[in-house]
């Protein structure tokens, strides 16, 4: 296969960036998408220019570091799948591809097509943990868990923090990993006692970091790799609106 | 321990879709009852002009005449202000959000109702001032005699102002929309959590909507068609 790549270039955070188009022969249907950029930048090398930068680590589509919009979708044109897991035969010969970092304001380019992420982390250092008990190991089976919950809880916990949510939303809401790491904690009996200070402490720290607001649409459901249900975002403003009744410091209430 | 803020929870992004879901119920519910009226006007002449004159006592004795009248609209009139103050921050907040464009955006395939919410509320607003204008005051109506609402309805969608009738139904349509994707987004913004209960949201909120343009249309339709004269 013949490709045409047209790749977001960005030197840096300063740099205003720009589209650039690089032809790429001879690439394999059996290629991932990250090797067929691996085999562009090896020959950049080789002829001296600057290798197109890129977040990957585990290229199993677990890790979560994989961030390119590919043709205006987020992860690219396979549903359920991150781009390290995306092969090229999903695409055809003489195809023109374009490829860019994530869009939002809390995800600034630091180079090309990688993104600082730093905003989901501060989401999570607001509350994305529960109080763990010091000692030994408790007895798994002594805290049952309602099967439902489980289910609810682990379908939740499959989010991978990639920002797939973020980079195809419209409004550039981060709402469904919040709610993923809100709900995955909330439904579960070890999650309780922070349950509604951790509600409001991430929407806030969500807020902050400059996301947009949900307008229930569903784009991020529809671009998340792991597929977390956009209901888990009702859940989130479920536990969000409860916990404004609580007063804080008031106990009982 | 999380430090929570003492910023009030309403100006969150949650919070402000709160106060859109709840402002708009509000504003749903008043449509209802207000197409209920409309549709008086196949009942005749007298039962349409008596049900419009009572809705200027109604409350009385307890309330002086209009009174109630006036308490509807200051509430209606809060809950509007409100609706559109949310969405204005919340719009802004969405544009912020991505300083920087896509060069190759595909096609975002949610229905066209929900990309339309924002201007489509645009187009609402500006209706409703002008319907104001037209049947409540009186002044943007050919005959504008508050005494005798079923003739105001009847000279307002006459035939040779089919313009009108077209504003009209282009902006019922439009509210169609605008309900289509808004009431079973409301009910998810105040914390409907499951698959089972937004499909079955998403279907009410449809046939509501259609339900609702019929009952606002047929009226201005059957003075067109000399149904109603």
């Amino acid at each position: 296969m013949n490709l045409t790549l047209r790749i977001w270039r960005q030197t840096g955070p300063e740099d205003k960036g720009r589209m650039v188009t690089y032809p790429v022969p001879d690439v394999s249907p059996d290629m991932s998408f990250l090797e067929m950029l691996d085999v562009l930048n090896e020959r950049l090398i080789l002829d001296g220019e600057e290798p197109v930068a890129f977040d990957h680590d585990c290229r199993e589509g677990i890790c979560g570091a994989c961030s390119l919009m590919i043709n205006g979708e987020a992860h690219g044109p396979q549903r359920g799948t991150t781009a390290c897991q995306l092969h090229m035969r999903q695409f055809s010969d003489g195809d023109t591809i374009d490829i860019e970092p994530w869009r939002a304001r809390a995800f600034p380019v630091i180079k090309d097509l990688v993104v600082n992420r730093n905003a989901f982390d501060k989401i999570i250092a607001a509350g994305g943990y529960v109080t763990a008990p010091t000692g030994s190991a408790p007895e798994a089976h002594s805290t049952p868990v309602p099967k439902d919950d489980a289910d609810a809880a682990f379908s939740s916990a499959a989010c991978i923090g990639c920002g797939a949510c973020v980079a195809a939303c419209p409004n550039g809401s981060g709402m469904l990993f919040t709610a993923a790491k809100v709900t995955q904690l909330s439904l579960l009996p070890q999650g309780q006692p922070e349950r509604y200070t951790r509600v409001i402490g991430m929407v806030d720290a969500h807020d902050e970091a400059g996301f947009g607001g949900c307008t229930n649409i569903g784009e991020c459901t529809s671009a998340c790799p792991k597929g977390i249900p956009l209901n888990t975002i009702g859940r989130l403003n479920r536990d969000y609106l409860k916990a404004t009744t609580k007063r804080a410091g008031t106990p009982g209430s | 321990m999380v430090i929570t803020k003492t910023r009030s929870p309403i100006r969150s992004n949650v919070g402000l879709k709160a106060v859109m879901a709840v402002t708009g119920i509000l504003l749903v519910l008043f449509l209802i009852v207000h197409m209920l009226g409309n549709l008086k006007i196949f009942t005749g002449e007298t039962s349409f002009d008596h049900y419009a004159h009572w809705l200027r006592d109604l409350g009385t004795p307890l309330l002086p005449t209009t009174w109630y009248l006036w308490i509807q609209r200051t509430i209606l009139t809060v809950a509007v202000l409100a609706h559109i103050g949310a969405a204005t921050v919340l719009a802004m907040r969405a544009r912020a959000a991505r300083p920087v464009a896509y060069a190759h955006r595909r096609k975002i395939h949610v229905n066209y109702a929900a990309r339309t919410m924002r201007w489509g509320g645009v187009i609402i607003l500006l209706f409703v001032i002008y319907h104001i204008l037209d049947l409540t005051t009186g002044h943007l109506n050919p005959q504008g005699d508050p005494a005798n609402p079923y003739g105001n309805v009847v000279a307002d969608f006459a035939p040779e102002r089919w313009y009108v009738t077209l504003f009209y139904t282009l902006a019922i349509v439009t509210l169609g929309f605008h309900l289509r994707h808004g009431a079973a987004s409301a009910f998810r913004s105040l914390g409907q959590q499951t698959p089972k209960g937004e499909r079955r949201a998403r279907a009410a909120a449809l046939v509501f909507a259609v339900v609702l343009c019929a009952g606002y249309l047929v009226v201005p339709f059957a003075v067109l068609t000399g149904l109603v004269a």
